[in-house]
């Protein structure tokens, strides 16, 4: 138990040795390890963790996003990362303004980001950058709104 | 919908087909938009979306408990899985410590589920690609393992039967007689299968060296469960992140390397007969007697008991059906192997008691986007064939 303390430790540390300035907070809660990273380093991050060969962090799970609305910051993208041969999980965490809702895709990193991105577009509207088909996967074409989003209602009219 | 495709091959040649929604072989309502030169797949792109429900939407409307019902719907053909997983999450974001008994009756339970599951994959890939007879006999054992559902948790298929904290009732009488009597039985049925397909030529000319991934593709991919083992990677969540007691079972992980239709179909048949083992160590396991479910106030029901005849207990009953409970605020991950792959429920709480943001991260959903690697270059025969291998449910792609 205790080497694996260290061990998870030692992800922050490579990290923040890496890049001081990209890591804004880390929380360790539940037995998960939770790194906030600033917007404009994810993708930079995104590499460093898959290429790293001490990390391997070669497998994305998932994306996903949360609306804190009417907080500010309003919108927190989760990425979960699995390294295969370290068997260890990770969760990084973008913070973004409610009026420019816009980070860097992951996708040319991870190929599988590609429709979990669409996915968080779609449902929360976030904009991925350099995503290489960004539209909506699950709800039509011409639909308005974001349903996942706080102020989009579960019933009614919008 | 409206969506175009950007022709790669020259105009003349390029002819573009519209495969599913309504077609048998794509397990649902799936379509594919292929984009053919003669009979060959130039581009396959995946269209989903025509089963969303909002699940993740309404369980942000529902307490906690209420939100189990939700789960069941997302995977039809593992519903227990995905109650197990919901759970566990919710256990975790609370800090509930689940009886030994109940976790090992919950790994029984998944396991046959992963049979059942395996069971309607076999069955209608073979249909699929032309054996009939498989698909019958897998159904009639199918069948006899849904009866065991029906018998202990009152559903055959929306079961909902594992709760926050444990399960919903103490399983009935007899109840791990008829599981010992399928489980004794299936091993025959198992080699059945096997008789009419492993060393089938058809079956083989049919799946061999169709739809192959490489280790490295299917991580990139995201890919899990046999999808992924089938190309090499022993990665099954069982073993690297052992939940609910799996790490007292003993079972291997089946790996195949070839990562084409049949590695996945020796990977999926070698599983069942894994989850057979697990079935038999739990029902040694599972003591006769012992609580189902957690001690826990508040949030855990009274029995009827206390209910009738305690004041603690009628209010508790009370305010659990009304107003729910809270757990505290803050988020957790947790994943299972479900019989597709990695299933995770990312749950956030923010103190209310309704779940702030409820996330399936569903094994169909990723294991959908490797469909045109698999079918891309290769004949439009095998599209079927490597929409069957990938065994994904809509339920579970479009939530």
């Amino acid at each position: 138990m205790e080497s694996q303390e260290l061990d998870k430790d030692s992800v922050v540390r490579k990290l923040r040795s890496w890049d001081a300035q990209a890591v804004s907070e880390v929380i360790e809660s539940r037995g998960e390890t939770t790194v906030f990273i600033r917007r404009e380093y994810i993708r930079r991050v995104a590499e460093f963790l898959a290429t790293e060969p001490s990390l391997g962090f070669t497998f994305l799970s998932d994306i996903t996003s949360v609306d804190r609305f009417p907080l500010e910051p309003r919108f927190e993208v989760i990425y979960h990362l699995l390294s295969l041969e370290r068997r260890e999980r990770l969760r990084l965490k973008v913070r973004l303004p409610g009026n420019e809702p816009v980070i860097a895709s992951l996708t040319p990193v991870w190929p599988t980001a590609n429709w979990h991105e669409r996915e968080s577009f779609d449902l929360m509207g976030i904009r991925f950058e350099g995503h290489p088909d960004l539209r909506r996967i699950l709800m039509p074409d011409d639909w308005e709104g974001n349903p996942l989003r706080k102020d989009y209602p579960v019933e009614g009219f919008r | 919908m409206t969506t175009t495709v950007e022709t790669t091959a020259g105009a003349s040649k390029a002819m573009v087909l519209n495969m599913g929604p309504q077609h048998p072989s794509t397990h649902g309502v799936l379509r594919v938009i292929l984009e053919l030169d003669g009979e060959i797949v130039v581009k396959a792109l995946p269209e989903i979306g025509y089963l969303h429900t909002g699940i993740e939407k309404s369980c942000e409307s529902k307490t906690y408990s209420q939100a189990i019902t939700l789960t069941d719907r997302i995977d039809y053909l593992a519903p227990l899985s995905n109650n197990l997983c919901y759970c566990l999450a919710a256990e975790r974001l609370i800090g509930l410590e689940v009886p030994k008994r109940a976790q090992y009756i919950r790994v029984l339970l998944t396991e046959l589920t992963r049979i059942t599951s395996h069971l309607v994959w076999l069955g209608t890939h073979a249909i699929d690609l032309g054996a009939m007879s498989v698909f019958l006999y897998s159904f009639r054992e199918r069948e006899e393992i849904m009866k065991i559902f029906e018998y202990v948790s009152g559903q055959r298929m929306m079961t909902s039967y594992f709760r926050i904290g444990g399960l919903a009732l103490e399983p009935p009488p007899g109840w791990l007689d008829r599981v010992r009597r399928v489980v004794e039985s299936l091993p025959g049925h198992l080699d059945e299968y096997e008789d009419l397909l492993t060393e089938n030529r058809i079956w083989i000319a049919r799946t061999q060296g169709v739809g192959i991934i490489s280790a490295a593709d299917a991580i990139a991919m995201g890919a899990s469960g046999p999808l992924l083992r089938g190309s090499g990677v022993a990665y099954d969540i069982r073993r690297v992140f052992p939940y609910s007691s799996y790490d007292e079972f003993d079972f291997n992980v089946q790996t195949q390397t070839a990562g084409d239709c049949y590695a996945r179909y020796l990977v999926r048949l070698a599983e069942m007969r894994e989850s057979i083992k697990i079935v038999r160590q739990a029902m040694e396991k599972i003591p006769p007697q012992g609580p189902f479910r957690a001690e826990a106030p508040g949030i855990i029901p009274p029995s009827r008991e206390e209910m009738k005849t305690s004041i603690e207990g009628l209010i508790y009953h009370f305010k659990i059906f009304t107003e729910g409970f809270a757990p505290p605020p803050g988020e957790v991950y947790q994943a299972i192997e479900s019989p597709r792959g990695e299933l995770g429920v990312f749950m956030v709480s923010d103190g209310s008691a309704k779940p702030y943001r409820v996330k399936f991260r569903t094994p169909s959903f990723v294991n959908l986007q490797s469909l045109p690697r698999l079918c891309e270059g290769r004949l439009i025969a095998d599209v079927v064939a490597c929409i069957g291998t990938t065994d994904i449910v809509l339920g579970e792609v479009d939530r």
